[in-house]
């Protein structure tokens, strides 16, 4: 498992928060994807409703997971590749290092990959004095630089030009330059020496297909085809969610899967992978591998509740338009997913109480649901987590929230439950805003807890009389 | 057409304690249309904080008082989004587990209206005769935009009032900052959030934004007070209730700073020259076209 820091989303976010060169960063990023998405979707010659047909479709998937994925493992070891279902990531990252071992892997090239993020791939490796190259450019960086992406699928959206420019010059030896084009190039020319020399590709999988038995990845560097190509073993890392019963699934699920990640009608590189090469063929890995990775989806898929976040296939487009992503960015997070999506899947899978921020620093506006080319409804979700959060629930092992808030709202029940118990409660609030400095009819400083609202603005006194008070006297 | 049903009044609890106008402008609309109302007076509040906090429990004591309360009425409208979204939507989420007050809620839900929508798609009117000089913007807030899909009828209705401009400011749809506790909770995030919105409504030179929730409004007028800056911040009833070319001789709404009421006619940007879009490449909406202009007033990007 990855490092877990949802601990320090206050922390972290409030960095991010004087980081105005994120913040133009994403700006940029919403404007040209986020908006990019939202006319993609319209112009589907089916209607922006394919959403929910697809929805429909990931749902009925999920409904029958067991199914799908014994059909899959089976028809992937018929085509002569071998499947392994881990139950966590340690499990999934002992078995991929074992098959390293057994080939006596030197080199592992890697296609992007936000589940290998998940898992903690990259450390362990590493650790095992395996030399892990991540393929996809905006990884590279972040490796080189010794960062974890803070976008899911442009990991290196935090940094600038120059910084990069300076990356590369310290570490690939070349002069100088913030050029894109020049600095795109020497890296491709440092990994191609590395595809060359590889004895071991790792992906991941965007999604599978129980029907013909292959999983499909997309890219649009073409750096997970390389990955999956070239070396003598391939081994693909897929979340248990992501299967398809039909192959027919795919069409539907990929137009989607592109306009909601890029506005693109489609990946540039689409690749069906469905075993080891075969006698004849003349691309393909001697050794093809699946991982089927549980690591905790096992608990959502039981709970009615959450279900629906496994209907995700990681496009980031609700990355794409969230107002709170767009300010802290995506490291605040704490964990491999960040945005609207790694609200929900981060507390499910690392812990919901550690990851409390994360549930409740969102305004529920409702953004990232309209943007899902698979319509989850991540606000319904994220309003389950606070539930959890404020009530507690020994099945999560969440333990209810600080007895402060508890008697805050069990005091604010009582008020309103009855209109002679509001009405007094407001008398005693107006006589108490008389105590708070007024300026310009307006109160300038509210006492804690809440006072984070006076540090930016300022809040209209209570009126003298209620609507209630002037209906009675004017209008009844 | 029918005669229009007796309206059972539904006024958020923060429009009752805050910000009394809005509700009573509400009144003047239908009042002046013929339309019988009638306002349970022991109301209180339909359970959006709680439920929003997570507190379910809580939140049902109050979600079931308002069921008991509103049931027999014919037809409940509010001027709020978010409440009603709480009404039509959450309550399911909140009932689902209890079958008797489920239906009932089920009900009331379909039954219950935000105040444009109810003007616009049920009595189908849009001019209502209202007077205002200025031009307005309207700023979408979630709930509605989102939550109930409402973001035309406002703006139909907007650009009936006699005498004012509507113009659209960059990204009207997008979250203000508010989010409830949200905003004390985060008062960071909040403001970063809230500081955009400013920057987009000051940019575009209007002298009123106009919006259909409470809690955006006193978030965005809350930060324009601050920065002294002549903005009006009206209520969509209000604005629909007025009948006055000027908010000021109603009385309506918040003033700028030292009492007045600012309306510049002109925008504060002068708007650009045709043909100049073009010139910065690829560029298809107002604030990028803006962005370079107002770099020297210390409000871009």
């Amino acid at each position: 498992m990855a490092e877990i820091k949802t601990e320090y989303y206050r922390q972290e976010a409030r960095k991010a928060l004087k980081n105005k060169v994120l913040h133009a960063a994403l700006a940029g990023l919403q404007e040209r994807l986020g908006k990019g998405a939202a006319a993609a979707y319209r112009a589907l010659p089916e209607g922006p409703g394919l959403r929910y047909e697809a929805h429909k479709m990931r749902m009925q998937a999920i409904d029958h997971l067991d199914i799908l994925l014994e059909t899959l493992a089976d028809r992937i070891c018929k085509n002569g590749g071998q499947v392994f279902f881990a139950d966590t990531g340690e499990d999934a990252v002992e078995y991929c290092l074992k098959v390293a071992r057994r080939h006596q892997v030197k080199r592992v090239v890697k296609g992007k990959s936000m589940v290998t993020e998940e898992i903690g791939l990259n450390e362990s490796f590493e650790k095992a004095g395996i030399e892990t190259v991540e393929a996809d450019l905006g990884e590279y960086i972040i490796q080189l630089a010794d960062e974890h992406p803070s976008h899911i699928i442009a990991p290196a959206i935090h940094k600038t030009r120059k910084e990069i420019g300076e990356l590369f010059a310290r570490k690939l030896g070349i002069p100088f330059t913030d050029d894109p084009p020049t600095l795109t190039q020497a890296a491709r020319k440092a990994l191609r020496e590395k595809f060359l020399s590889a004895d071991m590709g790792i992906s991941g999988c965007n999604l599978a297909c129980a029907e013909t038995g292959h999983i499909t990845t997309v890219s649009n560097e073409g750096n997970i085809r390389m990955a999956s190509t070239l070396p003598r073993v391939h081994i693909a890392v897929m979340g248990m969610e992501r299967v398809t019963a039909r192959l027919m699934d795919h069409d539907i699920l990929f137009r989607l899967l592109a306009r909601g990640a890029a506005a693109q009608n489609m990946a540039t590189y689409v690749s069906y992978i469905g075993g080891p090469r075969r006698p004849g063929q003349a691309d393909g890995p001697d050794e093809f591998h699946l991982v089927i990775l549980d690591n905790g989806r096992t608990r959502i898929l039981a709970d009615p509740e959450f279900r629906e976040i496994l209907g995700c296939i990681r496009c980031a487009a609700c990355l794409n338009v969230c107002p709170v992503y767009a300010k802290i960015g995506g490291h605040a997070y704490g964990f491999a997913y960040s945005g609207p999506i790694g609200t929900v899947i981060t507390p499910l899978l690392t812990g919901i109480n550690r990851a409390r921020d994360l549930c409740q620093g969102e305004t529920l506006c409702g953004a990232c649901r309209e943007a899902c080319p698979v319509d989850i409804d991540l606000p319904r979700m994220i309003l389950a987590l606070r539930a959890k959060l404020a009530e507690g629930d020994p099945a999560w092992g969440v333990t209810p929230a600080g007895r402060m808030e508890k008697g805050m709202m069990t005091t604010w029940s009582k008020i309103i439950s009855s209109r002679e118990y509001y009405d007094r409660s407001l008398k005693i609030a107006r006589l108490g805003q008389k105590l708070l400095p007024i300026k310009n009819g307006m109160i300038r400083h509210l006492p804690p807890p809440f006072n984070g609202w006076t540090q930016s603005r300022d809040l209209k006194p209570l009126a003298a009389k209620s609507f209630n008070e002037l209906w009675q006297k004017k209008y009844r | 057409m029918t005669a229009p049903k007796p309206i059972t009044l539904f006024i958020p609890c923060l429009v009752d304690t805050f910000f009394p106008e809005v509700g009573e402008a509400v009144v003047r609309i239908f009042q002046r249309m013929g339309i019988s109302l009638s306002y349970p007076s022991d109301q209180t509040c339909c359970g959006q904080p709680a439920y929003n906090s997570g507190y379910r429990n809580e939140a049902l004591i109050a979600a079931t008082r308002f069921i008991d309360i509103f049931e027999n009425a014919e037809t409940i409208v509010c001027p709020s989004g978010s409440c009603v979204h709480m009404v039509r939507h959450h309550y399911l989420e909140l009932f689902r587990n209890e079958n008797s007050y489920l239906k009932r809620a089920e009900k009331i839900g379909a039954k219950t209206f935000e105040l444009t929508e109810y003007l616009v798609d049920i009595l189908q009117v849009t001019d209502l005769g209202a007077e205002f000089n200025g031009r307005i913007t309207y700023h979408d807030s979630c709930h509605l935009r989102y939550g109930l899909e409402i973001s035309e009828q406002p703006r139909r209705l907007i650009e009936k009032v006699h005498g004012c401009r509507l113009v659209e400011m960059d990204e009207s749809g997008r979250c203000c900052g508010f989010g409830g506790s949200f905003a004390v909770k985060y008062p960071e995030i909040s403001t970063a959030m809230l500081e955009d919105k400013i920057k987009s409504i000051i940019t575009l030179g209007a002298g009123t934004v106009v919006g259909g929730d409470m809690g955006c409004l006193m978030n965005i007028s809350g930060m324009l007070n601050r920065r002294r800056q002549p903005i009006e911040v009206l209520h969509i009833a209000q604005l629909l209730a007025s009948r006055q070319p000027s908010a000021k001789a109603e009385g309506l709404g918040f003033k700028g700073p030292r009492g007045q009421v600012t309306e510049p006619d002109k925008p504060f940007l002068e708007p650009l020259p045709p043909g100049i879009l073009e010139s910065f490449g690829d560029v298809n909406n107002q604030t990028k076209v803006f962005a370079p202009t107002c770099r020297s007033f210390g409000a871009g990007r």
